[in-house]
C-alpha cells in the first residue's frame, strides 16, 4: 500500500535547482534594478541628496567599516524587540486561554482591549521611559510587548474559539473535561492562527524597540544610534543602521517560520509546500 | 427475541428555545442488544437531535432516556457511547493510529495496549498500512472508515452513528454499508443510525423507526426480516423491495411528501 503523498513523481535535484532559479528570477531582476537606481539614477540623474538618501556605496562601505558597532547595536536592540515580543505574545496567549475558557469574562473584557488597541501605542514611549527607567531595556520591552499584545490575542482567541461544533460533541461524548478538551482540541486548532500573529508580531517588536530607542536610551541601541548619527550628518552610518534592523527583522520573522514548520509539520499547508 | 434492552426511551419531547419549536413529541422507542435501528425521515425531523439526546449531547426537555439500565448521563460519563457524524471530525495534527487511539488515550489505556487496539481496529476497517498518514491524505470514504474505528475502538456498548455516509457517493456508500455490517456482526455491536436514504436503512437495519416532519414524532416501526448476513443479493431479493416499498408508503403517510430517495445528504440542518 502506498500513501498518496508518495506516489508524486519524484524530481531531480537539477530540475529541482532549475525551478527554484526561474522561480527567484523576476524578484533578483527587480533587486539589480533596484540597487542601480539607488547607485546611479537617483543620485545622478535625479540629483538626490545625501542627506535625503547617500549613495549606495557609501552606504555599503560604512556597513562595512562600522559593522562592529552597528552589529552590536543591533544585538541590544534586538534583545529589547525579543524580550518585548516574548512578553507580548505570553502573556496574549494566556489571555486569549483565559477569556476562551470563561467567555462572560470574556465579554467583559473584549471591549476595553479593542477600545486600547486603539491607543497609539508609541506614544507612550516617552511615558514608559519614565516608568522603567530611561536606560533600561525594560522600557523598550514594554512598548513592543504592548504592540505584540493585540494581534497575538486576536489570533489566538479565534483560533481557540473556531473548532468545529462537531468535534466538541466528540469530546464531550468522551466526557472531556473542559481541561482536556483544550489540550486536545482547542489549543491544536488554534495553532495555525497563533503562528501567523507570532510572524507578524516580529516586525511589530523590532519597531516598538526602535521607536522605545528614539526616546532616549542606551548610546549602545541602535535607534539612539540612528538618530544622533542623522544629528551630526553621518547619514551613511544611519542607512547602514536601518539595514541592520531590517535584516534582523527578516532573521527574526524566519526563525520564528521555522519553528512554524516544526510545530505545524502535519498542517497540510506546510505538508505541500514541502513535497 | 429475547435479548435486554440497551436504550429504553419514553415520552421523549423537546422544545428549542423558550416557548419556541417542538422538534420532537411523545417519542418512545426500545433498541435491544445487538440491534441495528435506524431513524428515517424528511429533513428537520428531528432524527438527529434524537440521536443527540440519546448520547446525552443534548437535553430533552421532558421525558426519559435509559442507557444500559442507567439516565444517559450517567451512561455518557461511564463512555457507553461510540459516536460518527456526517463529517469524519477527525483531527489533523493526529496521524490515522493516533485519531483511532484519542478515546484510549483519554481512558488512561497504555501504549502497548493502545498499538495492540490500534492495529485490530485497521484491520478492522481494513486501512492497514495507512495509519502513518493523516486524515487530510485519505478520501473521504477512508476518512469516515477511520472515524468508525475511532468510535469503536474502545467497544462501547452503543454507536450512534449520525448520516455517516451521507456525504459520500453512492458506490463507497454501498460498500461501507457492507462493512458497516460486516463490524457490527464481527464486535457484536448495538448501533443507532440516521439516514434519510430508504434502501440504507432497510438494507442495514434490523428495525426501522419512520419519523414524521416537525413536531419528529416515531410513526411507525418496521422490522426487517431479511437474513443475515446481507450481502449483495439482498439489495435485489423481492422481500427487500416489499421492505423498501413499505418504508416509503410509512413515511408518505406520515406527511413526509417530500423524501426523495437516495437522497445525498446536504448539511444536516437540525445540527444544531
Amino acid at each position: 500500500m502506498t500513501a498518496p503523498a508518495e506516489r508524486l513523481p519524484r524530481r531531480t535535484s537539477l530540475q529541482r535547482a532549475g525551478r527554484r532559479l526561474r522561480e527567484w528570477l523576476p524578484a533578483a531582476v527587480v533587486f539589480g534594478l533596484g540597487i542601480v537606481a539607488w547607485q546611479w539614477i537617483l543620485p545622478d540623474l535625479l540629483h538626490i541628496e545625501r542627506f535625503l538618501l547617500p549613495r549606495f556605496s557609501a552606504v555599503m562601505s560604512t556597513f562595512w567599516t562600522e559593522r562592529g558597532d552597528l552589529w552590536s547595536a543591533g544585538w541590544f536592540t534586538f534583545k529589547e524587540a525579543l524580550g518585548g515580543w516574548v512578553i507580548g505574545c505570553a502573556a496574549a496567549s494566556l489571555f486569549a486561554l483565559v477569556l476562551a475558557r470563561w467567555r462572560p469574562l470574556g465579554s467583559a473584557l473584549i471591549p476595553y482591549a479593542i477600545a486600547a488597541n486603539a491607543v497609539p501605542i508609541v506614544a507612550f514611549a516617552p511615558i514608559t521611559n519614565n516608568w522603567f527607567g530611561l536606560l533600561s531595556p525594560v522600557s523598550k520591552m514594554v512598548i513592543a510587548g504592548v504592540l505584540c499584545f493585540f494581534p497575538v490575542m486576536v489570533n489566538a482567541l479565534r483560533g481557540l474559539t473556531s473548532v468545529q461544533p462537531a468535534s466538541l460533541e466528540l469530546m464531550r461524548s468522551y466526557a472531556a473535561s473542559e481541561r482536556e478538551t483544550f489540550r486536545r482540541v482547542r489549543i491544536p486548532t488554534s495553532l495555525p492562527f497563533l503562528f501567523t500573529a507570532l510572524k507578524l508580531t516580529t516586525v511589530l517588536a523590532m519597531i516598538g524597540a526602535i521607536v522605545g530607542d528614539y526616546f532616549g536610551g542606551s548610546t549602545e541601541a541602535l535607534g539612539i544610534q540612528i538618530r544622533a548619527k542623522v544629528g551630526v550628518s553621518d547619514y551613511e552610518y544611519s542607512w547602514a543602521a536601518i539595514i541592520v534592523a531590517s535584516l534582523i527583522g527578516i532573521a527574526f520573522y524566519g526563525a520564528v517560520a521555522i519553528v512554524e514548520r516544526l510545530v505545524l509539520s502535519w498542517h497540510p499547508s506546510v505538508r505541500r509546500r514541502s513535497d | 427475541m429475547t435479548a435486554e434492552s440497551v436504550v429504553s426511551i419514553t415520552k421523549l419531547a423537546k422544545v428549542f428555545g423558550k416557548g419556541g419549536v417542538a422538534a420532537l413529541e411523545g417519542i418512545d422507542l426500545e433498541v435491544l442488544r445487538g440491534g441495528f435501528v435506524s431513524l428515517i425521515g424528511p429533513s428537520g425531523c428531528g432524527k438527529s437531535t434524537l440521536l443527540r439526546i440519546v448520547g446525552d449531547i443534548i437535553e430533552p426537555t421532558s421525558g426519559e432516556v435509559i442507557v444500559n439500565g442507567k439516565p444517559a448521563r450517567r451512561a455518557r460519563l461511564d463512555r457507553d457511547y461510540g459516536i460518527v457524524f456526517q463529517a469524519p471530525v477527525l483531527y489533523d495534527w493526529r496521524t490515522v493510529a493516533k485519531n483511532i487511539a484519542l478515546p484510549l488515550e483519554m481512558l488512561g489505556w497504555d501504549r502497548r495496549k493502545r498499538a495492540d487496539r490500534i492495529k485490530e481496529m485497521l484491520d478492522l476497517v481494513e486501512l492497514t498500512g495507512f495509519e502513518k498518514l493523516h486524515p487530510w491524505q485519505l478520501s473521504g470514504g477512508m476518512q469516515q472508515r477511520v472515524s468508525i474505528a475511532r468510535a469503536l475502538s474502545f467497544s462501547p456498548a452503543l454507536l450512534l452513528m449520525d448520516e455517516p455516509f451521507g456525504a459520500l457517493d453512492e458506490m463507497t456508500r454501498e460498500r461501507l454499508n457492507g462493512e458497516l455490517l460486516r463490524i457490527w456482526t464481527e464486535t457484536h455491536s448495538t448501533i443507532i443510525f440516521v439516514t434519510h436514504s430508504i434502501t440504507e436503512a432497510v438494507f442495514l437495519s434490523t428495525r426501522v423507526a419512520v419519523m414524521s416532519p416537525r413536531p419528529g414524532r416515531i410513526t411507525a416501526v418496521v422490522d426487517v426480516d431479511l437474513p443475515q448476513p446481507r450481502t449483495f443479493e439482498t439489495r435485489e431479493s423481492p422481500r427487500f423491495f416489499e421492505l423498501v416499498t413499505e418504508v416509503r408508503e410509512r413515511l408518505h403517510a406520515s406527511g413526509a411528501h417530500e423524501v426523495v430517495e437516495e437522497v445525498i445528504a446536504g448539511p444536516a440542518e437540525e445540527l444544531a
